[in-house]
């Protein structure tokens, strides 16, 4: 199954834990997070359902290509980490 | 009067207290992280609105007896359609700008960017976007606030004595009203003039820049506008604007507070205009008017009168109940509070973080 890992600048606010999910894709492993922990959902994504602008998705070390619809495919093994962008200020 | 002040601050929220004839700092939550919006009800809940830069925006409440916080659900936008697809403006939510209350039991609203007004029946639990303000043709031209690319709603006003009459200020876009609970909505502001729009649209009520509404409560008729060219007072709750040229030092500013009963009372705090948004010659005043704008009394004593680069935004502004107790911060860092209304003002020990709202509880 594939891992979910959560940037550690999310406990301040609430339990972001890793994760081993189901999911062939992006949006359905990170759907499978959320199942279980609600809250996080609009932390990663916005309202539309697409990665927050502000956050960053890399699948075995590159950034997810589809941040819109999620559909880029993640495998058993699969190594997803969520980390914020750099902003300033 | 009230012996509380919430401050939201660019890294967190402050809670003033009045112990033994001064104010300190009692409190802080959220300590680094910007808090757009801040609410004090009458039983004592309060409300912080973040505007985490990774995140999104949040909602927190702390409870009045359990004193915790708690995380609440925050607004969402409905899905987007296939048909929405050339709106200039996101469906997602940008941050909480303004939160009030509705004048019944459980009802709040929150006044947003980019631009979606939500309203919650259970004390901020669940929300609901006005889909009839939000699917209005002409809200495709409300016009981003300098500096952002969202529109935002800056100021929500219900009438007192009948909640479901709304009325709402938004940056750039006028003022509009919705007389049936907010199931249909209208621009109502007529008077108001935007220097810096083309000569045709100058007038346009659309058009009109408006940085923040306040209302007299006891009133409520009465509204006052900081506008970006000037101020503006109405007498029928927004249909029509009378420009105030008696403004001192200058006309431009962001914050407005009205006397709770008086009609003619309000005060303001002048900037020089948009180019440079910083105080008239490096002194800080607020200007009072006791005469419904025909004159204006420029008050300085506790405030820096050298040097001084304090700009105070639209929500940094308030005043208590009791129409004494004012209360204001500014983006250097600045708590300005005074019991007099506006005699005199005591600055508060602290170099606080960038103030971004001023609420008292």
């Amino acid at each position: 199954m594939p891992t979910v890992t959560f940037t550690r600048a999310l406990e301040q606010f609430l339990k972001a834990p890793p994760a081993e999910v189901e999911g062939a894709t992006l949006g359905a492993a990170l759907a499978s997070v959320f199942a279980s922990r609600p809250a996080l959902r609009g932390y990663v994504l916005d309202d539309q359902g697409g990665l927050r602008r502000h956050v960053a998705v890399y699948v075995n070390g590159k950034p997810a290509r589809d941040r819109v619809r999620l559909s880029d495919p993640v495998a058993p093994q699969d190594q997803i980490y969520v980390l914020q962008a750099l902003t300033g200020g | 009067m009230a012996d509380k002040i919430f401050v939201a601050t660019h890294k967190g929220l402050f809670e003033l207290a009045r112990q033994n004839g001064a104010w300190d700092i009692a409190g802080m939550e959220f300590l680094g992280s910007p808090v757009s919006s801040v609410l004090a009800e009458a039983d004592g809940g309060i409300y912080a609105a973040l505007d985490l830069g990774h995140f999104g925006a949040k909602l927190w409440r702390r409870d009045p007896k359990s004193r915790t916080w708690r995380e609440l659900a925050a607004p969402v936008f409905s899905p987007k359609p296939e048909d929405a697809g050339d709106d200039p403006h996101p469906w997602s939510l940008g941050k909480i700008w303004t939160l009030e209350p509705g004048g019944v039991a459980g009802r709040l609203w929150a006044g947003t960017m980019p631009g979606g007004l939500f309203r919650s029946e259970d004390g901020g639990e669940s929300w609901s976007l006005n889909e009839a303000l939000w699917r209005m043709p002409e809200r495709r031209q409300w016009m981003g606030v300098a500096g952002g690319e969202q529109p935002g709603i800056n100021s929500v006003l219900v009438d007192p004595k009948n909640p479901s009459d709304i009325r709402i200020g938004v940056s750039t876009a006028g003022m509009w009203a919705s007389s049936d609970d907010g199931a249909s909505w209208r621009i109502i502001n007529r008077g108001m003039y935007n220097e810096y729009m083309p000569p045709d649209q100058r007038e346009n009520p659309i058009a009109q820049d408006i940085h923040r509404l306040a209302r007299c409560a006891a009133h409520p008729n009465v509204v006052w506008c900081q506008h970006h060219n000037g101020v503006f007072r109405s007498e029928n709750a927004g249909a029509n604007w009378r420009e105030i040229t008696a403004i001192r030092p200058s006309k431009f500013g962001f914050a407005v507070a009205a006397h709770p009963r008086d009609a003619k009372t309000a005060w303001f705090v002048p900037a020089i205009k948009d180019e440079k948004r910083i105080p008239v010659d490096g002194k800080l005043v607020v200007a009072r008017t006791r005469d419904g704008g025909q004159s204006f009394e420029v008050l300085t004593r506790g405030l820096p009168q050298r040097h001084a680069y304090d700009l105070v935004w639209r929500h940094a502004l308030d005043i208590d109940a009791s129409g004494e107790k004012l209360a204001f911060g500014s983006t250097s860092g600045g708590l300005w509070i005074s019991e007099n209304g506006g005699d005199s003002w005591t600055i508060l020990d602290a170099r606080l973080p960038p103030v971004l709202a001023v609420r008292f509880g």
